[in-house]
């Protein structure tokens, strides 16, 4: 398998899940767990471009396919990829342990929707759950992160509170 | 009272792993071995495994069958192969022109990262009572093909669904196809949940005069939409009391026949 | 100080690496560790009649088993955190139950492995036999004892607490109007996205342990390992890594995991580490929130509260480790911002066969608002005034501070308000809100609250100019992403002149800083915020002192700005600061960075020895910061609810919040 396009095998245990084989034998420990039953996106990866739970998939189920963590959307010293940079800009993370999980979805909504309606933007992190923020700022930063991404870069500054009058 | 103790693990048990690359080395693997699940998109299989829920001895991986992944047309339907993604059903543009009820219902099913891996084959093979497309497949009357080692056989959805996560398919099959009728008009999917994504408490669909319920029942049923909840009895839980499933059945079904 | 950085929107310097998936949380440290689990039981209350670990020690990959009759403090009870006259029968639980299981998931045995699946696997062998006991579930049925949770404690009252304000039996008999009410709240659980974890290793060679803990109160644990293990405390070292979440369940302390993975990494010679899954956290993590509410109040035609009692029973779980701090809480907090002039609360908190109760978010707070927001909208109710109107009528006004509730808090004081503006609060939530929106069955929620808060006794911090002119602070409690190092940075940054990027802050790190209190009750920024403006102070008055020597000057006519001491109205005058930081420290030897100027044939700008009158080398300086008691902080929120009167599904509408926090440190954070 390739992970941040490096190849790996895969571990030898069928049992071992995608998101203990990232973190313990690969030492990409960016994934996070938080629940092992596919609920609450700590673990989202990208497999082959499309975001997945790593919990819910065996390790050796991912051979012969790319998958693509939090490391590998920017490399070190480099500038921070456009959803990473909505982000910051929109103060839409605070612990970080749900950030990773949130961004591969959100990097992921982005290549299915560029310019996502609220209506998508909701739909399109619904499954994924943070504890600290309460969501509007991380709503504010997909749509940030759409105007970041599009080749026309957005002219408009990182958008101001709600309600911060 | 001595009792085998309950630590609430998760992780997954020990198992025997194959990952067999066509569909009658699966066939042959269900045949011959003892305990065997099928895995497929997992996304339902895998936190069983995970809570320890779910201990076979064996897991057959199909997901290296290749070709096995289609949907096209027949019959006046839509057949969905069994490695079809939900997401992949839910993009089709066959589905969307030939039976946009499945695509309407594709879309509640969970969350799309959930959908990019789950099956919907899947999701009929696992039954669960609360899942929406086994209440599709009845309201549409279609059917899906079980093919083992033995052969090939077609199972109508009225016979498929016996009970709570339980089927008609044998230990040996594999449910290699599933195939939905054209959607009539009108046609709906509503359900109540407690949270987006959520299964549902209770569940309609209407496929033009006909109507399923879900969430109400061990298997979706059909049911009369001037009287829906006749002879139903469903289970009271944490999220919702039987009272509260009827209550909404009732409320659904005028929904979904209003039009 | 100049204010260039306080009040500032300064993005945070902590996104960076947690963006690009380079956290440190405490399961991402492997190197080598064992892996545990635990077998919890099933049960919410039985004995137990045997454990075999027999079967379990001989399975693939396991390391060793424990059970109480395997640990040398295995009949020592874990501490009673927060003592107090009126807890009279307070109740810990031990690291292994080996008798008597008091609530389903409560440890058993304690299983390490080579990895979690061996252990897991190893830990369904443990065969445990338990006689189930009768199950006292819910506070009413706690209250009422029919069975009991522990033996020797009559009617299941761990504590009895009673004050009056006032004389509220002669006040409310001569009320014109008299309610009686009962609120229930049910029991809660924080769920961080990051569960609790531990990482442990011991030196032999060193004779040192170190402990990686999710926990907010790293000094805590130390202090507590020390005296469990008999190691001098500066032979332990705890740090907070990065925490996903703390929310309260997590200044609980000590879970058996947080003594048992440090013993067994010395025991075993190997780093040993634990992480729960949710399944664990649902069941074993401290909760709270469950109480039962009877209440009387008595009030005029106008809607003024002239009598409020309020007895209620506190679901305290099977055991009481943080004592009764949180009905406490709730007693002090039911006024909240409004006039009771007589006011009695009884509480008792009661055991169930439940996880044991500790703060979560609000501890106690959030009840009590429930309960006086309900008091009044049914107040408004029943005299037909409109629920805001009634609001305005009892608020206490901003010229009655500082205003003596008259109840006790939980640092040991009584409650005084110190500040605020409560109608301020009302009418801005109220105009932020708006008109309501059109349409059927939408209803307006409103609440206003008081909030306890900066607690003591204390927190610390050392503040550092290096001789490379970038600044280090520490401070001993850690951080679960509350921007603490962007906005300490920010106090020590106007206090030295630099600029926010040349602060670096590390916090949680008992090496680093080893007192200290914890982060919680939302008191960081107050208590650590503080101690680091007095130690940066303290930095600054130092390196004016030192630069005033060598600038002819004297120490008040100098200022810090933009790096450098320079006098006032003259800023060619003055030397950056990372000289003075080289001066401070006289040195035989110059090992570079401009230390040549600290040498004893540089120029010297005083007589006498280098070091003189109590000086000490190092331009830095540790402060402390103990507040008097609490400050006070209050809220209102508002929101519009829709219900669909059909599926009763809620959409809300709309929902404004306003906050009086104190002077704002950082807008972008809030």
């Amino acid at each position: 398998m390739k992970v941040n396009g490096v190849e790996h095998s895969p571990p030898a245990d069928p049992r071992r899940l995608l998101s203990d084989h990232l973190r313990h034998d690969l030492g990409l420990t960016g994934t996070h767990v938080g629940c092992e039953h596919g609920v609450c996106g700590c673990c989202t990866v990208l497999l082959d471009g499309a975001p997945v739970r790593s919990c819910l998939m065996l390790a050796v189920q991912a051979e012969g396919h790319e998958v693509k963590t939090v490391e590998g959307l920017a490399r070190d010293g480099s500038p921070l990829h456009p959803v990473q940079q909505a982000f910051h800009e929109c103060h839409a993370l605070q612990c970080g342990f749900c950030t990773p999980g949130f961004v591969m979805s959100v990097v992921g909504l982005l290549a299915q929707h560029p310019h996502p309606s609220p209506q998508e933007v909701d739909e399109g992190i619904a499954g994924n759950l943070c504890r600290c923020t309460g969501y509007a700022s991380i709503r504010r930063a997909v749509s940030r992160a759409a105007e970041l991404s599009s080749p026309l870069v957005g002219k408009s500054g990182p958008q101001g509170r709600d309600g911060a009058r | 009272m001595p009792r085998r103790s309950d630590p609430r693990l998760v992780k997954p048990p020990p198992f025997e792993y194959h990952a067999p690359t066509s569909v009658d080395e699966a066939c042959s693997l269900l045949g011959s071995l003892d305990d065997a699940k099928v895995l497929a998109g997992g996304q339902s299989l895998v936190p069983l495994l995970n809570f320890r829920l779910a201990r076979p001895a064996h897991l057959v991986d199909i997901n290296r069958i290749g070709g096995l992944d289609r949907v096209y047309e027949r019959d006046g339907g839509v057949a969905v192969q069994a490695l079809a993604r939900q997401a992949a059903v839910e993009d089709s543009e066959i589905v969307a022109r030939v039976c946009p009820l499945l695509r309407d219902a594709t879309k509640l099913v969970a969350h799309r990262v959930i959908r990019n891996r789950g099956t919907v084959c899947g999701s009929l093979a696992h039954a669960d009572p609360a899942s929406e497309l086994p209440a599709v497949l009845l309201a549409l009357r279609g059917s899906v093909v079980a093919v083992s080692a033995r052969g090939r056989r077609v199972i109508p959805a009225s016979q498929l669904f016996t009970g709570v996560f339980e089927t008609s398919l044998a230990a040996d099959e594999l449910l290699a196809e599933a195939w939905f009728p054209a959607s009539p008009r009108p046609f709906a999917i509503l359900e109540e949940s407690r949270r987006h994504g959520d299964f549902a408490l209770a569940g309609v669909v209407r496929a033009g005069k006909r109507l399923a319920l879900f969430g109400v029942a061990p298997t979706p049923v059909l049911a009369d939409p001037r009287n829906p909840t006749v002879g139903l009895e469903p289970s009271g839980d944490l999220e919702a009391t039987p009272e509260f499933r009827l209550h909404l059945v009732r409320v659904l079904t005028e929904k979904a026949f209003a039009a | 100080m100049t204010t260039r950085w306080f009040g500032a929107p300064v993005q945070r310097v902590e996104d960076d690496r947690l963006l690009r998936g380079h956290g440190r949380f405490t399961d991402d440290i492997g190197e080598g560790a064992l892996e545990c689990c635990f077998v919890r039981s099933p049960y919410a209350h039985a004995r137990i009649r045997s454990i075999d670990v027999s079967e379990a020690r001989s399975a693939l990959g396991v390391v060793a088993v424990y059970t109480a009759a395997d640990l040398p403090f295995g009949g020592v009870d874990l501490p009673l955190l927060i003592p107090h006259p009126n807890l009279t029968h307070g109740r810990t639980q031990r690291c292994l139950a080996s008798e008597v299981v008091r609530y389903a998931g409560e440890a058993v045995a304690f299983v390490v492995a080579e990895s979690r699946y061996a252990a897991e696997d190893a830990a369904e062998l443990v065969q445990v036999e338990y006689d189930p006991l009768p199950v006292v579930i819910t506070p009413e049925v706690a209250a009422r004892a029919e069975h009991l949770v522990h033996d020797d404690v009559a009617g299941n009252v761990a504590a009895e607490m009673l004050q009056e304000v006032g004389d509220l039996d002669a006040a409310m008999v001569t009320a014109p109007h008299r309610k009686r009410l009962r609120f229930r709240y049910e029991r809660g659980a924080a769920s961080p996205l990051e569960g609790r974890a531990v990482w442990a290793q011991w030196s032999a060679a060193e004779h040192k342990l170190t402990v990686y803990d999710s926990t907010q109160s790293p000094t805590s644990i130390r202090g507590g390992l020390a005296v469990l293990f008999g190691l001098p405390e500066s032979n332990v070292e705890v740090i907070a890594p990065d925490v996903g979440g703390g929310f309260g369940p997590k200044i609980m302390l000590f879970y058996p995991d947080e003594v048992l993975v440090p013993y067994a990494a010395m025991q075993l010679g190997r780093p040993v580490k634990w992480t729960e899954d949710r399944q664990e956290h649902f069941t074993a993590v401290n909760q709270e929130r469950g109480q039962v509410h009877e209440v009387e109040v008595g009030f005029d035609g106008d809607g003024r509260i002239v009598a409020l009692s309020d007895d209620f029973i506190h679901d305290g779980g099977a055991y009481t480790p943080y004592g009764i701090i949180l009905p406490i809480i709730t007693a002090a907090q039911v006024p909240g911002p409004y006039r009771v002039p007589n006011y009695r609360v009884r509480f008792r908190d009661v055991y169930t066969n439940a996880t044991p109760t500790s703060p979560y978010r609000g501890a106690g707070r959030p009840h009590a608002c429930f309960v006086m927001e309900r008091t009044l909208d049914a107040i408004a109710s029943e005299l037909g005034v409109d629920r805001v109107e009634v609001r305005r009528r009892n608020l206490i006004q901003p010229d009655e501070f500082p205003y003596a509730v008259g109840v006790a808090w939980q640092d040991g004081n009584r409650v005084v308000y110190d500040s605020g503006n409560y109608p301020e609060l009302l009418d801005r939530a109220l105009e932020m809100l708006g008109p309501r929106p059109g349409g059927d069955h939408v209803g307006m929620g409103l609440a206003i609250y008081v909030e306890g808060t900066g607690v003591g006794p204390y927190e610390g911090a050392h503040v550092q100019v290096l001789v490379s002119g970038k600044v280090v602070a520490a401070t001993g409690i850690p951080s679960q992403g509350q921007a603490h190092a962007t906005v300490w940075a920010q106090v020590v940054a106007d206090e030295l002149g630099v600029d926010v990027k040349d602060v670096e802050i590390t916090s949680g790190d008992t090496r680093r800083f080893p007192w200290g209190v914890g982060t919680f009750a939302s008191r960081g920024a107050v208590t650590a915020g503080n101690a680091m403006h007095i130690a940066a102070g303290m930095v600054a008055a130092k390196a004016k002192q030192i630069a005033a020597d060598h600038l002819e000057a004297s120490p008040a006519d100098l200022e810090l700005v933009d790096g450098r001491v320079r006098v006032k109205g003259s800023p060619d005058r003055g030397m950056p600061l990372a000289a003075v930081a080289v001066l401070s420290n006289p040195v035989r030897y110059a090992f570079g960075g401009g230390t040549e100027a600290a040498t004893q044939f540089a120029s010297k700008p005083r007589p006498g020895p280098p070091l003189q009158g109590g000086e000490q080398p190092g331009l830095e300086a540790t402060g402390y910061y103990s507040p008097p008691g609490s400050t006070w902080a209050s809220g209102c929120h508002a929101a519009y609810v829709r219900v669909d009167p059909k599926t009763f599904r809620l959409e809300i509408l709309k929902y404004v919040v306003v906050h009086d926090c104190g002077r704002v440190i950082n807008p972008l954070v809030l």
